[in-house]
């Protein structure tokens, strides 16, 4: 009987990876827990251990293969003396769990790994097509060379430009510095900045959040990442009362110049309590920016501004995005301003309002609308505090039908915000409701069918769309 | 000089105790510096005194909480510091702004909700800052300032300056686990910060026996290696001596320093507070053979000071908070746009 080693998944939102490369050769003998293969992903490394004993009988993906898709068959181990056939080592993985991702894969070669792959199950290639990487900026001049660059990336390098330019910056978190971090986007900044700068703390989020902020009051810059902004419910009372506070209660005197930073809202698979969009939450609390970029060149842009902002800055990242390439501009000194949105897609019929990966749920929308006639502009908040409303106002005015779009619950929620806005400031403009796509009102579920339903969705989001034109 | 620079002067007491002789473990206090701590002391007494009245005729709200009885802290740790040092606390405040120099009629302005306040009327009794005199508040929430604090000595420690975090809470907040995540970082990167543990035996209406399974808090450090020391607090001599080690062992580079001061507050926790867990005996006792400025006063007089003398610092003290009265209850109130000022720079 023959085995089908299969492409390990390394987190919870791992697409795909590297197959570093073969620590057995065809022929050999393993036995189980021998170490037969390394795996990489922007993330991290791991090692692929044999789980039965035999004889490593097949190699189906050589060493060096980029983009290898999870659950990919890439070795057989058969008994010892065992002839194995060309159709059973092709065989795709039986076990493999049905993916239903709606997010939009990030760019092409995600779906085509190397040529001597095997194929790969046929799920992701269901995935909807990227929508345009090209990223519409006004703070992008013409003329700009641009390259194809992940948010992760972009998020180290404003981290990275940021500090070099002031002594006054530096990253504070759990495994910020040598494990280079929990998502790998502090990569790299141990090594150029060295642990002054680039400080590992104990798991203690609310003891190194009010450090941190003691460290803005008295003039340096922090940049205080939080493994998951799930963690940051124990820091949450220095966030509001101790950063978002004190320049008020302090007649002026008294700024705090802080950018609170990490993934927020659902990764995969990590239900309840990993799981939760906290924009709304922070974006209530005057004192407090709050940040949400969607695409990688945004995310780059808008952390610099952050990071030299006078102000405490939440910046809400997406873990999902992470990994996802746009093109971005390589520019001297690349900043978007806080506070403005920008309009991602522009049409004449709906206006869509969404920020982080909801705006990529939009822009997938979009595009199936625009195959029925409906041209929906689609606005990126960008930033949810302040909020600029005027932009949704100017779009609302044109469209006269408006659907916000967000991952978080229903209840006093950004979409809830969005909507009092519009019908006190363009309620004679209006041609239909304002229609919510959330999160469903529940926490987050583990099973992979439940977890779907719970997320918003394209098809809700088209759904809401045609309900706002009656169709 | 302005009056108001004079009158902040009085009381600020940085680096009083500056050369006097370790004598066991007290401080043996020259004429002058035991001048010097009974003015601030009395000060501060007289100015919460006032606050009181102020309070009584509804001319300061909210929460308003008093520091009498405990003025030996604070003075006794401003007259080992530098003024460069930082000093941070929770809501029993005033005493702290007066010894930092912060001026007598701008802290009262605030009390009383006032433009000239030093948060413009928008922070009260519990929030005020002065970046000038290195104040960093007035918080609001117990056990806040421990973090706080490290965090102002991890700059201290960033930029290499040799400033150390005077950082304060009470009884109540060393059960709060944000203090103990702060020693544990503090220890671990050797912050530059001096944990002052203000023991006044009641956290609001709970005695440290009734909330505090280790009732000794100078070895609350201990499980981080963190050294403590248990002392007098209302010996402002013996403040001003453990402060001086504690300061000491912090520009060494050794790291983080716990203070115990056995303390007590002669006022409720609040303005608002019944006083039924306590009986007026036991008030009375510690008022009579424990107060903090009697026993420098005492000092003073076997030492040779005459009583004119101490009167006349009496006199500049009441003129000092009738002032400060009279300009807090006589400022405008914020102007109406100040509403909106201040949200964000």
């Amino acid at each position: 009987m023959t085995v089908n080693v299969l492409m390990p998944a390394l987190s919870p939102t791992m697409e795909q990876g590297k197959l570093a490369k073969w620590l057995k050769n065809e022929g050999d003998k393993v036995k189980a827990g021998d170490v037969i293969a390394e795996i990489e992903t922007d993330k991290a490394t791991m090692e692929v251990e044999a789980v039965d004993e035999g004889v490593l009988a097949r190699i189906l993906v050589p060493g060096g293969a980029e983009n290898v898709a999870v659950n990919t068959p890439i070795a057989v181990i058969a008994e010892e003396g065992e002839e194995i056939g060309p159709a059973e080592a092709a065989a795709p993985a039986a076990s493999a769990p049905a993916k239903a991702p709606d997010i939009p894969a990030s760019a092409p070669q995600a779906v085509a790994a190397a040529a001597t792959v095997p194929a790969a199950p046929a799920e992701p290639a269901a995935v909807p097509a990227a929508p345009s990487p090209a990223v519409a900026a006004p703070e992008i001049p013409p003329d700009t060379t641009l390259i194809p660059m992940t948010m992760r990336e972009a998020l180290r390098d404003a981290m990275a430009e940021e500090m070099r330019r002031d002594q006054n910056v530096f990253v504070i978190g759990e495994e910020v510095a040598e494990y280079q971090g929990a998502y790998k986007v502090t990569q790299g900044l141990l090594q150029e900045f060295g642990p002054r700068r680039v400080v590992d703390t104990p798991i203690t989020e609310y003891g190194f959040a009010g450090l941190a902020v003691g460290a803005a009051f008295a003039g340096l810059r922090p940049i205080c990442e939080f493994m998951t902004f799930n963690f940051a419910m124990q820091a949450i009372d220095h966030i509001v009362n101790s950063a978002g506070k004190t320049l008020y209660m302090s007649g002026g005197q008294i700024n705090c110049p802080i950018v609170f930073r990490g993934p927020n809202g659902a990764a995969a698979r990590v239900a309840a309590q990993h799981s939760q969009d906290y924009a709304a939450w922070f974006s209530q609390v005057p004192g407090l920016k709050v940040v949400a970029p969607s695409n990688a060149s945004d995310a780059k842009g808008l952390l610099k501004s952050a990071i030299r902002d006078a102000n405490p800055v939440v910046f809400l990242e997406n873990e999902i995005l992470y990994g996802k390439q746009w093109d971005t501009p390589i520019l001297e000194d690349f900043l978007i301003p806080i506070g403005k949105a920008r309009v991602a897609r522009a049409g004449e019929d709906v206006t869509l309002v969404s920020f982080s990966i909801g705006v990529s749920h939009c822009l997938t929308a979009a595009e199936a609308l625009a195959k029925e006639g409906i041209e929906a502009e689609v606005v990126d908040l960008r930033t949810l505090r302040p909020m600029d409303v005027p932009a949704i106002i100017e779009s609302v005015r044109k469209t006269g039908r408006c659907v916000a779009v967000e991952e978080g619950w229903p209840q006093c929620g950004i979409g809830a915000e969005i909507a009092a806005r519009v019908q006190e400031e363009a309620f004679d403009y209006l041609d239909a409701p304002v229609l919510r796509v959330t999160g469903k009102d529940v926490p987050m579920p583990y099973a992979a069918n439940l977890e779907k339903l719970a997320l918003p969705s394209v098809a809700e989001v088209i759904a809401a769309v045609k309900a706002a034109l009656y169709r | 000089m302005p009056a108001a620079d004079k009158n902040a002067k009085f009381a600020d007491v940085a680096g009083a105790a500056e050369g006097a002789p370790a004598e066991g473990e007290i401080l043996a206090f020259s004429r002058e510096q035991e001048l010097a701590a009974y003015r601030a002391m009395l000060l501060i007494r007289r100015f919460e005194e006032k606050a009181g009245q102020l309070y009584g005729m509804g001319l300061i709200g909210g929460f308003c909480h008093l520091y009498i009885g405990q003025e030996a802290v604070v003075v006794g740790a401003r007259m080992s510091a530098k003024s460069s040092d930082q000093f941070i606390t929770a809501y029993r405040d005033h005493g702290h702004m007066l010894a930092c120099g912060m001026e007598p009629k701008r802290v009262m302005a605030e009390l009383t909700g006032r433009r000239s306040g030093y948060s413009k009327g928008k922070g009260g009794s519990m929030h005020m800052f002065s970046r000038e005199k290195n104040f960093y508040g007035g918080h609001g929430i117990v056990g806040a300032p421990a973090p706080l604090g490290a965090g102002l000595a991890f700059a201290d420690l960033y930029r290499g300056d040799g400033s150390v975090s005077l950082t304060f809470f009470g009884d109540g907040a060393a059960n709060q686990g944000q203090v103990y995540e702060s020693f544990n970082m503090a220890e671990l990167w050797k912050l530059p910060i001096v944990f002052i543990v203000e023991n006044n035996r009641y956290a609001m209406g709970t005695s440290v026996a009734r909330s505090s399974a280790q009732a000794n808090f100078s070895m609350r450090g201990a499980a981080f290696n963190i050294p403590g020391r248990q002392i007098d607090g209302m010996d402002v001599r013996a403040v001003a001596s453990a402060v001086r080690e504690a300061l000491d062992w912090c520009r060494a580079g050794k790291g983080p320093f716990l203070i115990e001061a056995q303390t007590y507050r002669y006022r409720g926790h609040s303005m608002s507070d019944p006083a039924k867990y306590r009986s007026k005996e036991e008030v009375q006792k510690v008022r009579e053979e424990h107060d903090p400025i009697e026993q420098v006063r005492a000092r003073l007089l076997a030492g040779g000071a005459s009583e004119d003398e101490l009167k006349q610092v009496d006199a500049a003290v009441r003129r000092i908070v009738s002032e400060a009265a009279d300009f807090a209850t006589n400022d405008p109130e914020p102007d109406p746009s100040e509403l909106w000022t201040d949200v964000v720079l």
